[in-house]
């Protein structure tokens, strides 16, 4: 079957990026496959892993589970987007300083997810750390060190701002 | 894991979107959020040949809420239903169910009408439908019908959406004064859909007795399972009332089955359970309004 191309446009971490893809290309594969950044992880492929959590307008959002297509002219910030000037953000320094990752494949769905967490409620409790990454799979560290660095991450920012 | 090919299309406006449904017919499936559509296609367990994608229609993503409810529109995410005040003074089972629908960041993206579009028996947002006596509006080129919950959930995953239709918004009515509500549900894993869960619905008289109590059960028949138990538990005091005969009166009600998750009999005792924890919490929540 010879499918039609779409031609998409998204501004990914800052710089605007086309690609012509079939409407059933996910927004995971087009950023690893067409556009070449591959930071963004792929588990599960059905919502699951949240290995593929990208933020879409400043929302964390499953890459997975969204149309490439149906994304045309939005705003797409991936792992790749998080550091500033080669220097990593507060939660990438969090997640190295409290050991919070193991084999790394996990990690780029966290960072994401924890970044907007983060955003949105800056000093949280730890209920609501341990709410925030529970959509998120990791088969290595036990979780503790990577609830430990959301709370280390909310530091980290709290001292910058100061 | 890859989605099978299908058409794409893309509408701009409404008429649009219903003109290529129309055309589409039984072949056509609308995306709206995707997080129950996107999985089936990745596992292939769905193979539409026409994918139409109402992310771009304008006017489909409204939340107006008003003193007899909540009218939700077809692209209003999970999370903006979740976060809206006035949703949740309107109805606030809404945001009770909500906190347990999935994950926060799958909450960003799927729709409230999508769920009840997709018409799972575990899901939260039937069963708050059903327990309301809420509705939903379906479109079509040749106008508009709105279908009463008891008529909407047909069968698991089935609803009363034809081909050519497009949900276009739900309505979730408000309570009397005197109400409370609350959802209860057990899942195996945080985000999981529900062994069993229970949404419950109680109205106080003047005297803070209970005048009106029900519950919709998921997880336990093929489409959510509303129970009336006031005659289980009125017209005594809310206050003093025991819960353990409107319990009994839903695990008689009910006819779970059994799946590699949990026996019949557990999904029974757990819906029991849960039945009296939200009524409870329904009645407190209805006594809190009053004072």
């Amino acid at each position: 079957m010879n499918e039609t191309g779409h031609h998409v446009r998204l501004t990914v971490n800052g710089v605007v990026r086309e690609a012509t893809v079939p409407g059933r290309r996910l927004l995971s594969d087009c950023l690893r496959h067409d556009l070449g950044l591959t930071g963004t992880h792929v588990g599960c492929e059905h919502g699951v892993c949240g290995a593929c959590t990208v933020l879409l307008d400043g929302e964390p959002v499953r890459s997975c589970l969204t149309f490439a297509v149906t994304v045309d002219g939005h705003e797409i910030t991936t792992v790749e987007g998080l550091a500033r000037d080669g220097e990593l953000s507060p939660v990438q320094r969090a997640f190295t300083e409290c050991h919070a990752l193991q084999c790394g494949f996990c990690t780029p769905g966290f960072l994401c997810t924890v970044t907007a967490f983060l955003r949105d409620n800056p000093a949280p409790t730890e209920e609501e750390a341990l709410k925030a990454v529970a959509g998120n799979l990791c088969r290595c560290t036990g979780y503790q060190n990577i609830l430990k660095a959301v709370h280390r991450a909310a530091e980290i920012q709290a001292e910058e701002d100061r | 894991m890859k989605p099978p090919p299908f058409g794409y299309h893309g509408p701009a406006t409404l008429g649009e979107a219903l003109d290529v449904l129309a055309e589409a017919g039984p072949d056509g499936k609308v995306l709206a959020g995707g997080q129950s559509l996107i999985p089936l296609l990745n596992m292939r367990l769905a193979a539409p040949a026409h994918i139409v994608d109402v992310n771009r229609v304008p006017g489909l993503d409204g939340i107006e809420a008003g003193p007899s409810g909540v009218r939700v529109g077809a692209l209003a995410r999970h999370a903006a239903v979740e976060r809206s005040p006035e949703a949740a003074a309107a109805q606030p089972l809404l945001r009770q169910a909500l906190r347990l629908v999935a994950h926060p960041v799958i909450r960003n993206r799927g729709t409230v009408v999508g769920s009840l579009v997709h018409a799972d028996p575990a899901a939260e947002m039937p069963a708050v439908l059903a327990l309301l006596g809420g509705s939903v509006r379906l479109a079509s080129r040749g106008g508009e019908r709105e279908v009463p919950a008891s008529e909407f959930f047909t069968g698991p995953m089935e609803s009363a959406l034809r081909p050519g239709e497009l949900a276009v918004s739900a309505f979730f009515p408000a309570l009397p004064r005197r109400s409370g509500t609350a959802f209860h549900e057990v899942a195996r894993r945080h985000g999981d859909y529900a062994v069993a869960g229970v949404a419950a619905a109680v109205t106080l008289d003047e005297d803070l007795r209970i005048a009106a109590a029900r519950v919709a059960c998921v997880s336990v028949g093929p489409v959510p399972v509303v129970v009336d138990v006031t005659a289980a538990c009125g017209p005594r005091p809310a206050a003093s009332a025991g819960w353990e005969a409107a319990a009994e009166a839903v695990r008689d009600r009910i006819d779970p089955e059994g799946d590699i998750h949990a026996t019949a009999d557990y999904r029974r005792h757990l819906t029991g359970v849960l039945a009296a924890r939200a009524l409870r919490d329904a009645a407190s929540a209805a006594r809190g309004e009053e004072s």
